[in-house]
Parts: structure tokens; C-alpha cells; sequence
């Protein structure tokens, strides 16, 4: 696991770890049952509070991503085929928001968004 | 009070000529660093003695480990690891000396940890502790009271006078210690970024009182600061707004909801998260020491 907090950055702590562990097991950086330090580990490495790398885990695990087994540890929860499918869709829909947004901001229209798109993915193909 | 709380302080009150504490309460749950900050004299010190017994309160009660810390006063101090300000060693004997005298009195004293941990602060064990510079003298009182396993360590300013990296080994130190879940510590300090990414939980001081004691997650990520015009503290509804200050070209207010405030304000004042420094002197502004 791989976690670079940035002090400047607007987004808080917790929400910056969750994001970056979530990309690492949607992209499958991190595999299926591996086990992640504890809680108090990720606080002492990070040198943060034990409160927000608990927050951090708990919305992680809400999430489906991790499971904590008493007394065993942390560990990257099984993910099957579909679920992921969904994940990664869902990042998908948040990229392609974000586009419309930027498109909706400079006024363009749904005809050009829609050309663009076509023109990526012929490129991309 | 849940047993899981390591220090609890109920409505502490003591005048002193010129200076008081009034009616301070706050907790430090077991397993979790505690700060405790707020400017020269606004009584983090007393707070400290009083919890150490070492001044007595006119009024108000403090449990630690929830016992009382009168009654229960031998039980609790030799499970309390101390470091403070002004060590208060002897100055004619020599460090080997003093973990003798007083290695005796902890139950838990253990002799190996005190020579890899003195040996990794190149302390001078031989040398009488006035020989010793103000770091290192701190560094000792930081060695003795790790040494005996304690599950409570009150530190009152350990890191003023201290080099930024001797600070960040004992911010890494204290995170170390935290991987055993019952132990806590609760340390006193006016350099607040020391605080700000390693503590759980925040109470500043002002003036004797205490001006707030919260998570410092809630802090961080909720409160923020505004700078405008002078006609944006209009703008900011009054629930929000924790304090603010007069600048030459405009205006700085410190708000505990930064998504209320960017609702309220427009786009022409500016807006950061807040730091713990920012919620210190935004608070204390307007105060005599802290104009």
C-alpha cells in the first residue's frame, strides 16, 4: 500500500487515504485478502491521528473494500467481478461529469461534447 | 465518566493574585494523544500541576486512569510518565545516579530501556544533570519518564527549546507509543504545528477557561478562515463566526463551518482551512498578550 498525504491539499486526511486505497484495489494494486496495517500502524507511519486513520478505515470498510476481522487484522476485502465492474463504471460516470461540467461552464453544446467523445474513443480504439 | 477515560477533569477553579482558572473541564480517552494549547500564561501549566497534584484546586475534581488523583495519588503517579518545562532533577548528580534513586519508586522500571533509549539520545550518563543543555536535560526527563513504562505521559511544553529534529523524533516517538492502546499522553504546547497532525483530540486555553475541547479531525476539516472585507462579517452568520481580527486591508474571520460560510460569503473574500494557529490567535485576538 502506497499513501501520500498532502498537507496543502483541501481535501481532509481521511479523504485523501480513503481515495488513494480505493484506486489501488479498483486498479488491483492491491490484491483480494491482503492485509493492511492496523490502524495505529498507518497513524504512527503517516504520522497522523489515530482518529483519522480509524476514519479512514471505517469508511473504507462501509464501503465493501476492506474487512477487519477481530483479533487478525485488516485485510482488502474479496471483490467479485460485477461489484468491481460497478466500481469502475462508477469512476467512469464521475470523469465523464466532471467533463460535462467543465463542457457546461465554457457553454459548449451537446452535439460538440458528444463529437469529441466519438473522436477519443476512435483515437483511443 | 467511562473507565476508558485516561484523564478527566471536572470544574476546576484556583485563583491566584492577578491570574485564575475558571470552571475548566475537559477528557483525554484512553489510547489517544491530547493537546492542550493557548498562549504564554493562559494556564496550561496550572492545569498540568493541579492534575500532577502539585498545586491544589480551590474547587473541581480530576480522575486519571478514573481514579482520584488524591486518594488513589501513589497508584497513579507511578503509572504517569512526566516530562515538564523546567525538569526538576538534581543538579549535583549524575544521570546514572538519578536512575537509581529513583528507578526504585516504579513498579515497572526497567533498566534496558533506559540505556538503549539514552544511548540513542547520546545523553551523557555520567555527567551531573547542570552540566547538561536545556535539549538534553529535556531529552533525560523524556528518557526516565519512558523508562518505566508508564500508560500516561504528561509532557508541559517538552519540545519548547528543542531543534525541529529532536521534535519530530519525539512526535514519532509518542505515535510509537500509541501502538499499545491503553497508553496516552497529553502534552501542553504553544508550537502548535508539533500538534497538529499527530493529536486526537484539541482543548485550548484561554485566558483560565477553556475556549473549546474537540476531536481535531472536526477541527481541521470543518472550521476555516475567511479574509474580506470589512462588510463580510455581516455576512457570516453569528453562530459560526469563533472570533476575528482587524488587519490593514481587510478583515480575517474564523468560522466553525466552512461549508455555512462559503453559502453565506460571496466570491470576493478569500477562504482556507484553518490551522491550529489560526484558531489560536483568531480566539485569543483582542486579548492583552495576544495583540
Amino acid at each position: 500500500m502506497r499513501i501520500l498525504i498532502a498537507n496543502s491539499s483541501p481535501d481532509p486526511i481521511y479523504e485523501q487515504i480513503v481515495r488513494q486505497v480505493k484506486t489501488q484495489i479498483i486498479a488491483g494494486e492491491l490484491a483480494e485478502g491482503e492485509l493492511l496495517p492496523s490502524i495505529r500502524k498507518l497513524a504512527q507511519d503517516l504520522q497522523i491521528s489515530v482518529i483519522t486513520s480509524k476514519r479512514a478505515y471505517d469508511e473504507l470498510e462501509a464501503e465493501g473494500f476492506i474487512d477487519t476481522v477481530a483479533g487478525k487484522g485488516t485485510f482488502v476485502a474479496a471483490q467479485n467481478a460485477e461489484f468491481l465492474r460497478e466500481k469502475r463504471m462508477k469512476v467512469v460516470e464521475e470523469k465523464l461529469a466532471a467533463a460535462v461540467g467543465e463542457a457546461q461552464l465554457m457553454g459548449m453544446e451537446y452535439g460538440q461534447l458528444a463529437e469529441m467523445l466519438r473522436l477519443l474513443c476512435e483515437e483511443a480504439s | 465518566m467511562t473507565p476508558d477515560d485516561a484523564i478527566e477533569v471536572t470544574g476546576l477553579s484556583k485563583r491566584f493574585k492577578g491570574f485564575a482558572l475558571k470552571d475548566v473541564s475537559f477528557r483525554l480517552p484512553r489510547g489517544y494523544i491530547g493537546g492542550l494549547i493557548g498562549p504564554n500564561g493562559a494556564g496550561k501549566t496550572t492545569i498540568i500541576k493541579i492534575i500532577m497534584n502539585l498545586v491544589r484546586p480551590d474547587a473541581g475534581a480530576v480522575k486519571v486512569f478514573g481514579l482520584d488523583h488524591r486518594a488513589h495519588e501513589v497508584e497513579v503517579k507511578s503509572r504517569i510518565g512526566f516530562v515538564y518545562d523546567v525538569p526538576g532533577f538534581w543538579g549535583d548528580i549524575s544521570l546514572n545516579a538519578h536512575r537509581r534513586a529513583l528507578g526504585r519508586f516504579y513498579p515497572r522500571w526497567n533498566d534496558a530501556v533506559f540505556d538503549r533509549l539514552a544511548s540513542e539520545f547520546e545523553l551523557p550518563v555520567n555527567k551531573h544533570f547542570k552540566a547538561l543543555s536545556h535539549g538534553m536535560q529535556t531529552k533525560f526527563a523524556l528518557v526516565m519518564a519512558l523508562s518505566h513504562d508508564a500508560d500516561l505521559l504528561i509532557m508541559d511544553e517538552p519540545t519548547a527549546g528543542l531543534d525541529p529534529l529532536f521534535r519530530r523524533d519525539l512526535l514519532q516517538r509518542l505515535s510509537t507509543l500509541l501502538q499499545d492502546e491503553r497508553k496516552s499522553v497529553l502534552f501542553s504546547t504553544h508550537i502548535t504545528s508539533d500538534l497538529a497532525r499527530v493529536a486526537d483530540f484539541i482543548t485550548l486555553i484561554r485566558k483560565g477557561e477553556v475556549a473549546l475541547s474537540l476531536p481535531k479531525d472536526e477541527l481541521l476539516d470543518r472550521w476555516a478562515v475567511a479574509r474580506g472585507d470589512a462588510a463580510m462579517l455581516g455576512r457570516i452568520d453569528p453562530a459560526i463566526l469563533r472570533g476575528s481580527r482587524r488587519r490593514a486591508f481587510g478583515v480575517e474571520a474564523l468560522v466553525s463551518d466552512v461549508n455555512a460560510l462559503r453559502r453565506a460569503i460571496g466570491p470576493e473574500a478569500v477562504v482556507d482551512k484553518a490551522t491550529l494557529d489560526d484558531v489560536m490567535v483568531l480566539m485569543t485576538a483582542g486579548d492583552a498578550h495576544a495583540a
